[in-house]
């Protein structure tokens, strides 16, 4: 288990250096991360009070109708 | 002038309200991406939220209610923008300035330069590419909300990112007089500092 994490770091450490492609991917992997977090950032946010009492109001409305 | 409740009617209707109350964050999130301004854009997801229960009836439970609002709101917002177009002449240009516009100064200077860039691209690549990258809808979802081919998502999604990334590299708009490396230095920082929250 150990020896084969050994090996694995090995394997990443000896490229020269890092591709064009493995760059490029990082770089979308980061933006990607990036636009989840943007997304989430106002998922997360509470929900205004407005948007419970419209749908309270909504179903109160229909009530009355019937 | 409504028929009568059965009430089997009452309960699937509560079961939809609940269905709706658990995606406001998600519809406010993508109104977001949309409107840009705060306000705006909590205005159109609770028009789109209205448009969805006055709707219900049509709604197939069971089916992807998330997709469906996205696309109800998507067309809620398309259809205001063409109302407005002759009034306050929307155009793309005014579009994109009220999606910089957001300045939260405690959001990481990353989010900041994300948002200028996606207001650089073209809107129709910025939405598929937020509803598949940050939606986290598949390309026939997307699609489907979309109102187009999938074949043609995926062409827009891979070409925002492309965009996206050049914009980023290239530093197309002026900022602190910040290089373009920096930003992209302070986006790849970012990203590690969120997959080691996680």
């Amino acid at each position: 288990m150990e020896g084969a994490t050994v090996l694995s770091m090995a394997k990443k450490a000896t490229p020269k250096r890092p591709s064009a492609l493995d760059d490029a991917r990082l770089r979308q992997q980061a933006i990607g991360a990036q636009l989840r977090s943007m997304f989430e950032e106002v998922v997360n946010e509470p929900v205004p009070t407005d948007f419970l009492d419209i749908l309270r109001r909504a179903d109160s409305e229909d009530t009355d109708k019937s | 002038m409504s028929e009568p409740e059965t009430d089997s009617e009452k309960a699937r209707d509560e079961e939809f309200r609940k269905a709706l109350i658990a995606l406001i964050p998600q519809l406010r999130a993508f109104a977001r991406t949309l409107a840009g301004d705060p306000t705006a854009a909590d205005d159109l997801a609770q028009d789109a939220m209205m448009k969805a229960w006055d709707a219900r009836r049509s709604f197939e439970l069971g089916t992807n209610m998330k997709a469906w609002t996205f696309m109800i709101l998507r067309n809620q917002f398309y259809s205001e923008k063409r109302r407005s177009w002759r009034q306050t002449q929307l155009d793309q240009e005014a579009a994109e300035r009220t999606l910089v516009a957001v300045d939260d100064p405690a959001s990481p200077v990353a989010l900041d330069e994300l948002r200028m860039a996606l207001g650089g691209l073209p809107a129709e690549q910025r939405e598929a590419l937020i509803l598949v990258g940050a939606g986290g809808f598949a390309y026939e979802e997307a699609a489907e909300i979309c109102d187009c081919a999938v074949g043609t998502v995926k062409s827009r999604v891979s070409r925002a990112r492309k965009a996206l990334q050049a914009i980023l590299e290239r530093g197309d708009y002026e900022r602190d007089g910040k290089s373009a490396s920096e930003v992209m230095g302070s986006i790849l920082a970012h990203a590690e500092r969120l997959s080691g929250a996680r």
